[in-house]
């Protein structure tokens, strides 16, 4: 008698908690492009996803203003994924039961290759609910090579080129570096990406240490710096991002160590708060988009823009790049003329645009990846526009065009 | 040598803190027999009120109020809540612990944001106190070093020499005796309880600022204070000290180490290539897996000698 | 006492209509679970919706975990801190499986890949039990504590089995299900039947298959010998040894059966999802698997079922309204624990002996009293909440707090007065509602005592 009792009292509520939910799919406006953005938006990456999101939404006011695209504006529906694939896949369905034409996504390399097999998958056997995946952040190589697809549209420089980037922006009177990288797939892609380029690009320069550390793991970072001091590196060269980079950096500065820090991600949120007054001159991040490069090069538009940001939020403009996603977007619906996903993707490979900072840049077609201008910033005192209240920023030592950053690619991409 | 002083250095502070941090857990766990999930969140609450105490008032009253914050938060948890779990059970009071662990990271999370926070170290201390070896040694770390074995000390004293230190002693290793003596063991509790948040809460102050003051930081530290406790084993606070110092420096000197299992067969003339089974396994060298010896002490410490090194009763 | 005075079951003449009533509760689950998509079928489209049939995947699937966690807490009183590594090692195993199957290696009917995995469950089982189970209660929490974290740091390091961070990638549609082998015996055409796993209606029609296979075979388990000597030794280990059953091993045998049917639901990930990633392994599933348990009662044997819908919706259906989900399910953890130990299933089965004496008609109105302040309270406390996270996380769901169609501005007074007014009222008016409840609750038992219709 208790299990009926049980199972019915469970029916009961499976019926009315889904039936609360599903009705949320339909309570959307219409009329506008919808992009499902998923990402971490709980949880221990939280302010990843959290500080995107409000970003893109600027963003997406600015376009929106300025008209979008066949006479609709976009729309961003949120949907966090717990920093989980199966909750990436679980937007997915959601995205194409309510027919969205995009899913985009930033954090994480593994939730992109989960969701890149799961669009192809989708798109192959329903040819008439087609959806574009616009990768805005997840830079394992893999991505636009052995695992390329022509439903994947990826806008942020991928390791290779972050690593050839950083590469590059080392000093002709440093020879020795030290490599300290993060033991899974995207730290190990870090590592050997930044040996090549090394080998191609500076024969001079001597690896004197190569380290793998369990993600997360570490909590003192001391015994490493003593490490590399024993070395005798004059630079560090790490993809290390989140406490694994902040700790490492924050380590070494303690230490009083003479070393130069060359980093993917030390720009991000909580980056230069770690870092601290400590780090002046010392860090480097190879980057998309800072709020003084606009004006370093007298681009006043950009630079009222982006300054209007800083006024509403209390953190760093740094994803500004992003504009670029949404403005290739806006340009491929236009070209396609129509909501034909299919169409819009042809539309949008090969696509060319000068960005938001004066620059060009170009969709690639072979693979989808977007080639366009990088930056090496120095984290010092006495620029424009500070971090995070600290009174240091960063400063742009380097700018590498997109026409030095086209890397051949293996992608044999299959098209519909 | 260089290396070994400079690690031995580097292990002691990280072995310390680990022990300010894991003294308290000992406590609780000896004597309530609660696996305090929200430790390492007290931990963490430590440092945002020192964090925002120092914001408005020093660094130095922090070092005092925070603690005592987070030691009332600790009683009145226990009074309100894990005192009506006791009466359903260790895991009952476990999985308490647990949620409680999972609303204060949120509480945490929207009251002073996701970022980190700008937690440093007072400017009265932020100089170097000397070079070894051309590498710096912070004057900060000495004073973590000091604060920690005054701590140790305080504890000591406290247990050994009063009155209410030795009903605690007793109560470590005999709680139903100590109840059926007479004593409030309630109240007890409850101070217990407070005293070990209180700690947890002190630790955050120091730590807090040596490493980065952020909503994870109890996710974080978490395990690594479990296995502390369990492998210095229960009812023993010296098993605790020894047990942190021990895994500071385990995981410092891994660090330093590049050996791996495939080195060690080379010994006995076996060369793993990469056609070896399992060779991804044995190519490891120690110190990339340096921050996963706890984890396998532990389990091996489970194992074989499951009161820990100095426990007086089982787990 | 003779034999005769001593009651028993006619079973030859009530044969039929018992096992009737035994039968029944299953299909009538079976019944719903295959309906309830259908409430969400889009008929304009001719789709089903695609959001609601993975999520009752995951329900099925979750519900198969959560009761294998179930088999060591519940019946034996193992509590695991780790046992998310036998639900993701049965999974990887049957993706490299699987691919095999797809690359033609070997053959193996669809129907049956998720054996792979609780063979692989299984073997994992064998291996970490023989290590965990020497000891109990604490002792073996910390050591499965350890193992977790081990599993989880080697899934990222060691690419070969586990592929680093992009985990293993399969496809589901192999073309050799069961099905075809027979169409194919007879010399028919499959392809009118067209059963080959690509849509998410016929993945979840199979997970239901094998949810409803799993939970039959646990439950008979709970009935077997061993199943017995694992509840004794959960409730007295020493007096298990007096009568001459070694702990140690009946632990070990429940621990290893616990992960065949572990690595079942991790087979079923895999093919729901096509992929296998390193979270299968995390804590934070081991997590998910004893918040199921506990939330839905762990000494029963549906409550984990009972648990699993709960907080599977919870974790995918709240986090789309609101990003405190996470502070919403550790308040409902420690309300339960405080208040509800025995779970959803514990507070239905304080019912019985009222239904029994025919008088639960009389708790209608009562219970209509406690709610109407209990939600007020809930209401008061759930505002509050969202306004804080709001102004200092921000504004994730776009850029007005709306409840249906008011947009609330978080600035302004009102709304914060409005959620602590009824946030206070609620808990004051609760007391007093809850005083009266407790004393009618009270007399109802009572009766219930003395008509002997007690459990």
């Amino acid at each position: 008698m208790s299990r009926t009792l049980g199972g019915r009292i469970a029916v009961v509520l499976i019926g009315a908690l889904i039936a609360m939910i599903a009705s949320l799919g339909g309570a959307l406006a219409q009329g506008t492009i919808k992009i499902m953005y998923t990402d971490p938006l709980s949880g221990p990456f939280a302010q990843v996803g959290d500080a995107n999101l409000k970003q893109m939404q600027y963003i997406l006011d600015f376009i929106n203003a300025k008209g979008g695209a066949l006479g609709r504006k976009f729309e961003l529906v949120p949907f966090d994924n717990k920093s989980q694939p199966s909750d990436a896949l679980l937007a997915l369905k959601s995205a194409t039961d309510q027919n969205m034409p995009f899913i985009m996504q930033c954090s994480g390399s593994n939730i992109a290759a989960a969701l890149i097999e799961a669009v192809n998958k989708h798109n192959d056997r329903n040819p008439d609910n087609r959806i574009i995946y616009l990768n805005c952040g997840a830079v394992a190589t893999e991505l636009t090579n052995e695992q390329c697809s022509f439903w994947h549209f990826r806008f942020d420089a991928n390791v290779a080129m972050k690593a050839e980037v950083m590469v590059r922006a080392l000093p002709k009177t440093t020879t020795k570096v030290y490599l300290l990288n993060q033991d899974y797939l995207f730290g190990q892609s870090v590592q050997r990406d930044v040996k090549t380029f090394l080998g191609k690009v500076r024969p001079d320069v001597q690896v004197v240490g190569d380290e793998l550390i369990p993600l997360g793991k570490v909590k003192d970072f001391a015994p490493y710096i003593t490490k590399i001091k024993a070395s005798g590196a004059q630079a560090l060269l790490t993809g290390n991002w989140g406490p694994d980079m902040n700790l490492l950096i924050k380590a070494g500065i303690d230490a009083g160590v003479d070393l130069g820090y060359y980093t993917f991600y030390a720009h991000l949120a909580g980056g230069a708060v770690a870092i601290g007054p400590g780090g002046d001159g010392k860090v480097r991040a190879v980057q998309s988009f800072n709020e003084n490069i606009a004006p370093e090069i007298g681009n006043a538009e950009t630079e009222k823009w982006t300054k209007d940001f800083r006024d509403k939020f209390p953190f760093d403009f740094y994803s500004a790049g992003f504009r670029t996603i949404f403005e290739y977007v806006q340009l491929a619906v236009t070209k396609a003329g129509s909501m034909d996903v299919t169409k819009i993707a042809y539309a949008m490979e090969g696509l060319e645009h000068k960005d938001f900072l004066g620059y060009d840049s170009v969709m690639r077609k072979d693979d989808h990846q977007l080639i366009s201008e990088y930056f090496v910033g120095v984290f010092k005192k006495g620029v424009k526009y500070d971090s995070e209240k600290t009174g240091l920023g960063w400063a742009t030592e380097a700018t590498i065009l997109a026409k030095d950053l086209m890397q051949p690619t293996t992608c044999k991409m299959k098209r519909p | 040598m260089e290396l070994i002083i400079v690690s031995l250095l580097n292990g002691l502070v990280y072995g310390m803190l680990l022990f300010m941090l894991a003294s308290g857990l000992t406590l609780i766990l000896s004597m309530m027999g609660v696996l305090n999930f929200a430790h390492a969140s007290a931990y963490m609450l430590g440092a945002y009120f020192a964090f925002t105490i120092s914001q408005h008032i020093g660094f130095w009253p922090a070092l005092i109020l925070a603690p005592v914050l987070c030691g009332l938060v600790g009683a009145g948890i226990e009074m309100f809540g894990l005192r009506r779990v006791h009466k359903n059970g260790h895991i009952a009071e476990l999985l308490f612990t647990f949620g409680l662990a999972l609303i204060i990271e949120k509480v945490v999370q929207m009251t002073w944001g996701l970022i980190p926070v700008p937690y440093r170290v007072p400017a009265g201390l932020d100089f170097t106190l000397f070079k070894i070896y051309g590498t710096n040694f912070p004057a900060y770390r000495a004073f973590m070093l000091l604060i920690s074995a005054l701590m140790f000390g305080a504890i000591w004293l406290g247990l050994t020499r009063t009155r209410i230190g030795l009903v605690i002693q007793a109560a470590l290793t005999h709680p139903e005796m100590v109840g059926a003596l007479g004593h409030n063991v309630p109240k007890v509790f409850t101070g217990v309880f407070a005293a070990g948040t209180a700690l947890a809460g002190l630790a955050g102050v120091i730590g807090g600022n040596y490493q980065v003051t952020e909503p994870a930081m109890a996710f974080t530290m978490g395990p690594i204070v479990f296995v502390v406790v369990v492998f210095g084993g229960l009812g023993s606070l010296s098993g605790c000290f020894i047990a942190s110092l021990l895994m500071g420096m385990i995981q410092t000197f891994a660090v330093v180490l590049d050996y791996s299992l495939a080195d060690l067969l080379k010994h006995f003339d076996v060369v793993v290539t990469s056609t070896t089974p399992f060779h991804e396994v044995l190519l490891v060298p120690l110190s990339r897996i340096g921050a996963l010896l706890p984890y396998i002490l532990l389990v091996l410490i489970l194992v074989f000698r499951p009161r820990g090194l100095m426990g007086t009763r089982e787990a | 006492m003779t034999t005769q005075s001593l009651p028993r079951e006619n079973v030859a003449a009530n044969g039929g209509t018992d096992l009737m009533r035994r039968v029944l509760p299953w299909v009538i689950a079976v019944a719903v679970m295959l309906l309830v998509p259908w409430l969400f079928y889009n008929w304009n489209t001719g789709r089903h919706s695609g959001f609601v049939l993975t999520m009752m995947s995951e329900i099925g699937l979750m519900a198969i975990f959560a009761l294998s966690f179930n088999m060591q807490m519940g019946q034996t009183g193992l509590l695991s801190f780790g046992h998310a590594i036998l639900f993701g090692l049965g999974g990887y195993c049957t993706a490299h499986a699987l691919n095999g199957v797809k690359a033609g290696t070997f053959w193996w009917p669809s129907e049956l890949i998720p054996l792979i995995g609780g063979f692989g469950g299984l073997a994992f089982g064998i291996a970490f039990g023989w290590v965990a189970t020497k000891q109990r209660a604490t002792a073996f929490a910390m050591i499965t504590m350890g193992l977790g974290e081990l599993v989880a740091a080697c899934a990222l390091m060691f690419m070969g089995f586990f592929g680093g961070e992009g985990g293993i990638s399969t496809d589901r549609v192999t073309n050799t299900s069961i099905f075809k082998l027979v169409y194919d015996l007879f010399g028919l055409d499959y392809r009118s039947l067209g059963i080959n796993y690509s849509t998410p209606w016929q993945v979840y029609c199979l997970v239901v298959a094998w949810a409803v296979i799993a939970t039959l075979l646990m439950r008979l388990q709970t009935q077997t010998p061993l199943g017995r000597i694992a509840n004794a030794t959960r409730d007295n280990f020493e007096r298990v040894q007096f009568v001459g059953y070694d702990p140690a091993r009946v632990r070990f045998y429940q621990f290893a059966l616990s992960g065949f049917f572990a690595g079942i639901a991790g087979g079923l990930y895999c093919l729901v999802y096509e992929i296998i990633t390193f979270d299968t392994v995390a804590a934070a599933k081991s997590a998910t698997a004893l918040l199921a348990a506990y939330i839905g009662g762990a000494g029963g044997f549906f409550g984990p079922i009972l648990g699993t819908i709960l907080v599977v919706l919870l974790q995918s259906g709240v986090s789309l309204l609101s990003n405190a989900w996470l502070l919403y399910v550790g308040v409902l953890f420690i309300v339960m624990v405080m208040y509800a130990p025995g779970g959803i299933i514990g507070i239905i089965a304080q019912h019985i002996p009222i239904v029994r004496i025919g008088r639960m008609s009389e708790l209608i109105v009562p219970y209509i009293r406690v709610l109407l302040p209990g939600v007020l309270l809930v209401f008061g406390f759930v505002l509050l909440v969202e306004l804080t996270s709001f102004t200092t996380i921000g504004a994730a769901q776009g850029k007005h707090f709306k409840i249906g169609i008011y947009v609330v501005d978080p600035n302004t007074f009102l709304p914060w007065t409005l959620g602590a007014a009824a946030l206070v009222l609620g808990v004051v008016w609760l007391r007093l509602e809850s005083r009266v409840f407790r004393r009618k609750w009270d007399a109802l038992i009572e009766d219930a005592k003395a008509k002997g219709a007690m459990l």
